[in-house]
C-alpha cells in the first residue's frame, strides 16, 4: 500500500472553513471545532460508538491479553489487554475516496 | 449505547445555547465535509490527538471467484485509513484499569 496525495488537511483548517460558513468569530468557530473532537474522544472513551451518517463509525474494541514474541530475541513477553478505537468508513466515503483519485 | 450524528448536534446544542439549531447542523456537516473533501482529493488529515486520515493505495492484484475458482483481475483501489490519536490511544488506556 502506499500513499496518496500530498497535502495535509488540519485542524485550523477545519475551523476556517467553519469560521467562512457561519459567520462566527475565529475564536468562537475554533472553539466549537475543539468542543466536537473532545466530544467524539469522550464518547468512545466512555465505551461508546460514533456513528456519522455519510462519513463512518468509531467504535471501541476491547483486546485481551495474548502472548507476543519479541521478534529480535524470540523471547515470549505478554501484550496487555487493552482497548483501541476503530474507524469503519461509511460506503459514501468509500466512494468518494475511490472516486477522488481517478480526477 | 452509542451516539449519531443528530445526538452529536444536539449535545452541541446543549453545550452552547446560544447556538441556532441550523448552525449547529452547518458545523459538523462542515468538519466531516471537510474531511471526505480532503480525502476524495487524496490529501491526508492529520487532526492531532484525535486521529490522522489518509488515502492508501491498494495495488491492482490477481483474485480467485472462490466459487469457480477462475482468476480475476482486481484493479487497483483507493482505501481511507484511519490511524487514533496518541492522547486518545492513552486515554483509552487508563479507561482499562
Amino acid at each position: 500500500m502506499t500513499q496518496a496525495g500530498s497535502k495535509t488537511l488540519t485542524r485550523d483548517d477545519i475551523k476556517d472553513a467553519v469560521h467562512a460558513k457561519l459567520g462566527l468569530s475565529k475564536a468562537e468557530s475554533g472553539q466549537l471545532v475543539e468542543w466536537v473532537f473532545s466530544e467524539i474522544s469522550n464518547t468512545l472513551i466512555a465505551g461508546e460508538e460514533v456513528k456519522i451518517s455519510r462519513f463512518g463509525t468509531f467504535s471501541v474494541h476491547e483486546k485481551k491479553e495474548r502472548k507476543g514474541r519479541n521478534p529480535k530475541t524470540g523471547e515470549e513477553v505478554p501484550i496487555a489487554a487493552r482497548r483501541v478505537v476503530t474507524f469503519r468508513a461509511s460506503p459514501n466515503l468509500k466512494k468518494e475516496v475511490e472516486r477522488g483519485g481517478r480526477g | 449505547m452509542g451516539m449519531t450524528k443528530s445526538q452529536l448536534i444536539q449535545r452541541l446544542m446543549e453545550a452552547h445555547p446560544d447556538l441556532q439549531q441550523k448552525d449547529a447542523k452547518t458545523v459538523i456537516d462542515t468538519i466531516f465535509g471537510e474531511i471526505t473533501e480532503a480525502l476524495a482529493r487524496g490529501d491526508r488529515v492529520e487532526l492531532r490527538g484525535f486521529a490522522a486520515f489518509s488515502v492508501k493505495t491498494r495495488g491492482a492484484r490477481t483474485g480467485r471467484n472462490p466459487r469457480t475458482g477462475e482468476e480475476v483481475n482486481v484493479p487497483e483501489k483507493k482505501v481511507p485509513y484511519f490511524k487514533p490519536g496518541k492522547e486518545i490511544r492513552e486515554r483509552l488506556m487508563e479507561g482499562n484499569g
